[in-house]
Parts: C-alpha cells; sequence; structure tokens
C-alpha cells in the first residue's frame, strides 16, 4: 500500500469561494436563461417575473464579484496551494505534469496524475475559468451600466462599449455562460473520476479541506 | 420678458405679427417655445427665452444632401413645430436645400458658395447621408464635386454641422458591410468640423429643431455623449422610457406575431425588439406630430439610431445576434445545447471507455 498522510489543502476562503462560486453561476443560470429567453409566462400583468430575475441575477452579480475578489486577494495571501503560481504550468517539470494529466483523463495512461494541490492540467484550466469569469464580470457589468450612469460601473465593465457593440457584448456574456456550464458538467466529473483512481479523498476535501496525500508528496 | 404679459418687446411683437400674417398665432407660438423647453428638459422659466431668442437674428442654414434616401428630408417636411414653412422663411434662413429649394444648376450651387464666402464661420450645416471615401469619393458628386470635397469646405467653414439621419452620424444603411463605397459619416469624413450628431432612420425632426433652438438661446450647442449625439435626446435608453416597460418587468411577452400578447400591446423583447440596447428619445417625442412610434405600433425596435445597426442589431427579429463565424442560421443557443450535448457525449464515452477497459491494478501504473 501507498503511505498516505491527511493534509490541509483547502483553506477556507478557498472553499467559502467555491461554493460561492457555485451559488451564483446556479442562479446566474437560471436567471440568465430566462432573461435571455423568458420561458416562463405571466398571466397576470401584477406578476413581477422579469423585474425578480433580473433583481436576482444583479445581486447575484455582486455576490460573485466579492467572491472573485476574496479568491483574488486569497492567491496572493493563501498557502501555496491557493497561489497564482499554479495557474501557470510554463515550468519543465510542471508542462510534464501537465501532459502527463491529460494522458490520463484522456485514458491514455492508467497513471493519475499525483499532486497535493491542484495538478499542471487543473491550475491551468482554472486560469482559463477565471478569464472567463473577470469577462463576464465586465461585460455583464457593461451591460447594467447603459441604464445606471457612473464611474463605477464605467470602471466595472462600461469601457467595453467604447470598443464593442453592445448586441455582441449581450452575445458573448450570453455564450460564455455556455461555456462556464460545460467547465462545470467536466469539473465534477472530473473530480468524480479522479476521486475514484486516486482513492485520494478529493471530493471531500471541497468541503472539508482535507487531501490524502501520498509521501513522495509532502517529503 | 413679457411673452405671457401685455408688455411685450416691440420686436418680438413685430415678429409675433408677422407670423399672425401667415396663419401662426400667438398661441401656436407659445406652444413652440413650451415644447422646445419641454424636449430639451429646461424648467418653465426658459420659455420666454427660447422665445425671445427664435425671434432675434435668423440663423442661416445649408442642407446639403448625399447618399442616402432623403428620409430625414421627409421628415423635416412633415414636421409640425414647427411647420416646415415657418422653419423655411421665418425662424431659420434656409438658403440651399437640394430637394427643396427652387434654384437648380450654377445658380444653386452659387448660392451655397455665397454663404460659405459670405458668412464664414456664422452658419449651419445639416447634412444629410454619408460620404463616400473609396477611390477619392466619386461614388457621389453633386454639380462635378465630390461630397468630401463639399463638405470639407462647407462643413469646416461653419459655425456647427448638425449631422441628422443614421447615415450622416456614422455611415448608415451606405455603410453597411462590405461598405463598397467607403461611406462614413460627416464626423470621420471632416475631422474637423464641430460636428452635433442626430442619428435615426429618419432624424425626428423635433431634434434638429430643439437642437437649433438651444443654440439660439445658449449660443452653444447641446451636452454631447461619446458618440457627439446630445443627452437631451439621447441620454436614455428606448427601453427606460418605453410605454410597454411594465409588461417587460411583469413578464409578459409577444412570442410571436399576432398572438393574444400582441393583441394585447405586451412587450417586443422576445420579438427582437433593440429597445434595451438604443439610446433616443422616440417613446416620449414619437414621430409625426407625436402621433405614434414602432412599438407604439406594435412593432420592436431595430435600433435605426445606432451606429451600425443595419450590422450589429440585425437579425431583427431575434434578440440576439448571429454566431460570428458559424452559418448565419446559427443562433448561440444552438451552439450552446451543442456544446453542452458534446460535453455531456465526451464523457459519456469516457465513463463507458474506462469501463470496458481492462482494469489494473494501482500498483501495477507504478
Amino acid at each position: 500500500m501507498i503511505e498516505r498522510k491527511r493534509t490541509y489543502i483547502w483553506e477556507v476562503p478557498i472553499r467559502l469561494t467555491h461554493w460561492l462560486f457555485v451559488l451564483s453561476l446556479a442562479a446566474f443560470t437560471v436567471t440568465g436563461l430566462y432573461i435571455g429567453n423568458p420561458y416562463l409566462y405571466a398571466v397576470s400583468s401584477k406578476e413581477y417575473i422579469m423585474g425578480w430575475m433580473r433583481f436576482v441575477h444583479f445581486v447575484s452579480a455582486y455576490v460573485f464579484l466579492m467572491s472573485f475578489i476574496i479568491r483574488m486577494y486569497w492567491a496572493l495571501m493563501g498557502n501555496k496551494y491557493a497561489c497564482f503560481s499554479v495557474w501557470f504550468p510554463f515550468t519543465s517539470q510542471k508542462m510534464k505534469d501537465f501532459i502527463g494529466a491529460l494522458k490520463f483523463y484522456l485514458l491514455l495512461s492508467k497513471k493519475p496524475p499525483y499532486a497535493t494541490g491542484h495538478t499542471a492540467l487543473a491550475g491551468f484550466t482554472y486560469l482559463i475559468v477565471f478569464l472567463l469569469f473577470l469577462f463576464e464580470i465586465f461585460s455583464g457589468f457593461a451591460l447594467y451600466s447603459v441604464n445606471h450612469s457612473g464611474a463605477l460601473w464605467t470602471a466595472l465593465g462600461g469601457w467595453m462599449l467604447g470598443f464593442m457593440y453592445l448586441p455582441l457584448i449581450r452575445l458573448y456574456h450570453h455564450l460564455v455562460m455556455y461555456v462556464l456550464m460545460a467547465f462545470t458538467i467536466i469539473h465534477v466529473y472530473a473530480v468524480i473520476f479522479s476521486d475514484s483512481r486516486e482513492k485520494n479523498g478529493l471530493l471531500l476535501s471541497i468541503f472539508n479541506g482535507y487531501k490524502f496525500v501520498t509521501g513522495k508528496e509532502w517529503e | 420678458m413679457g411673452l405671457f404679459d401685455e408688455n411685450i418687446l416691440p420686436e418680438m411683437s413685430e415678429k409675433l405679427d408677422e407670423l399672425a400674417r401667415k396663419g401662426v398665432s400667438r398661441r401656436d407660438f407659445m406652444k413652440f417655445c413650451t415644447g422646445m423647453a419641454a424636449l430639451l428638459s429646461l424648467p418653465a422659466s426658459f420659455i420666454p427665452k427660447i422665445a425671445e431668442a427664435v425671434t432675434g437674428k435668423k440663423p442661416i442654414i445649408v442642407w446639403l444632401e448625399y447618399q442616402d434616401c432623403a428620409g430625414d428630408t421627409e421628415a423635416l417636411l412633415r414636421a409640425t413645430s414647427p411647420t416646415v414653412g415657418q422653419i423655411v422663411l421665418d425662424i431659420f434662413s434656409v438658403d440651399y436645400h437640394e430637394t427643396i429649394m427652387s434654384p437648380s444648376g450654377f445658380q444653386a450651387e452659387k448660392s451655397l458658395m455665397d454663404v460659405v464666402k459670405n458668412n464664414k464661420g456664422n452658419y449651419f450645416v445639416v447634412v444629410e447621408g454619408s460620404i463616400p471615401l473609396k477611390d477619392d469619393g466619386v461614388y457621389c458628386c453633386v454639380g462635378g464635386r465630390t461630397a468630401v470635397d463639399i463638405a470639407r469646405e462647407v462643413c469646416g467653414n461653419a459655425l456647427a454641422t448638425i449631422a441628422v439621419g443614421t447615415c450622416a452620424t456614422y455611415g448608415g444603411i451606405p455603410a453597411a458591410k462590405p461598405n463598397p463605397t467607403g461611406a462614413v459619416g460627416v464626423k470621420e469624413a471632416v475631422p474637423n468640423a464641430t460636428v452635433i450628431n442626430l442619428p435615426g432612420c429618419p432624424v425626428n425632426a423635433e431634434n434638429i429643431t430643439a437642437t437649433l433652438v438651444h443654440y439660439l438661446t445658449f449660443g452653444a450647442l447641446p451636452n454631447m455623449d461619446k458618440l457627439g449625439r446630445p443627452y437631451f435626446a439621447f441620454g436614455k435608453r428606448i427601453h427606460d422610457n418605453c410605454e410597454r416597460r411594465s409588461h417587460f418587468d411583469a413578464g409578459q411577452f409577444v412570442r410571436q406575431w399576432g398572438d393574444e400578447g400582441a393583441r394585447q400591446g405586451w412587450c417586443l423583447y422576445e420579438m427582437g425588439c433593440k429597445g434595451p440596447e438604443t439610446f433616443h428619445n422616440c417613446p416620449t417625442v414619437k414621430y409625426n406630430e407625436g402621433t405614434s412610434w414602432p412599438v407604439q405600433g406594435g412593432h420592436g425596435c431595430l435600433g435605426c439610431s445606432e451606429p451600425h445597426f443595419w450590422d450589429t442589431m440585425t437579425p431583427f427579429y431575434k434578440r440576439l445576434p448571429n454566431v460570428p463565424g458559424f452559418g448565419i442560421e446559427s443562433t448561440a443557443d444552438k451552439i450552446g445545447a451543442g456544446l453542452a450535448v458534446a460535453t455531456a457525449a465526451g464523457i459519456a464515452a469516457h465513463g463507458i471507455a474506462r469501463a470496458i477497459s481492462p482494469k489494473k491494478k494501482e500498483e501495477e501504473d507504478k
């Protein structure tokens, strides 16, 4: 048997922001799909469906933005598994790990990409995901800024209107939602797959913060 | 200021008598001044100032027309406050307007050049239609000169240029892809001119009048946004002042032309209305004597006053534009659904592949 050690990997801000992202993204998807294509039918003019959908969407936007800020702050202040550096697989060792992990997930290799925190592949994926998050924040606030004038909205996204037409911002804001949906599906599947192969408590680690890591990793 | 009392200024009294002889009563004149104050979002105390300003010296206007459909001239001819007769004869002095002037040929061109020569820096130009720049601008010539050549001389020496309609402001339909003539708006063709943009297809004549009245009253052009549009007319979206907005918030939408929602006058958002993307004062000012405007008539906004609306606001009857790079029938949702299905299929294939592949012990992997 491989010797394993229960190790604290994901600190509270990482787990907190993870679940805030989950909640706000779920709210965004439900309300955003309605805003894009109103699938519920109001039976009386006393209802306020679009109004509430937009309200929830905008409140989620603030939750999401705060969560994003906390996550970025913790990338500076947190442990080495939360650090910015895990997102960039540009050292030769990391490139090797990246390819190894890719092969593992594509079933080309049976060797699990043992990593204490993120694998190089996962880290790079989160870089892309965070960039998509950033795009959704900016494009969302750009759309919001058209009827909320002020320096804050301009800073948060209104500047996008200077070089991109409003309907296109709306379109890309919408399309990125689908990319994030696809990411979510792959992410959950990859976690379950990896957990079942590596038996390292990965699935539970996002709840309690602990993973079981091999001696080779924590030495 | 005397508009509302009996001690009215002698010059204004003279002017009002003159207007009265032409069938414009003092009451009509007051209505005009009040309407203008309302349009410019000014308090009632400005009404006498407006009355004084518009009865003062007649500003000279020349009207240039290039690549367009004369729709803005049509809109002007149908303006009621003031009627076009008043504009031409009384409040403004329109010295050149290809469509409605009586002179023609060299005589007409001379009257334009006379204005430029004799009133340099002291006249207004209204430009209607886009200006082609490709191949030295040969695609639009008037009296043997290219549009860009005339516009540089006339607009360059004017007090201010009012670009009316989407063609003159941002190139409009002639500039739609692939823009064969290299059409641009006035500001791009004549960068050194003082230009105020009044887009719209057609322009709302009330906004032209209000812009001129603003100049006469304050001696300055109204405040403009980054696209050179005055805030009084383009500060708010169609959506923000729409008469059907409450149906949007409630969630009551027209889903098909002629359905129950259409009969009830519900929101046209799902029918591709571009009100949420378009800045204009149509819902408040309306067209043709305030009779109606597209949404009131049961048709969504096409976003005609936004730059490059023909390219960016299409398809007009869909909520989102087509995805660049995909076939024109592809919509964002089809692509999104395809992406989700592809992801799910990929994962299913992955799971099956793993299940059927021969299992090995972890030790063997090492």
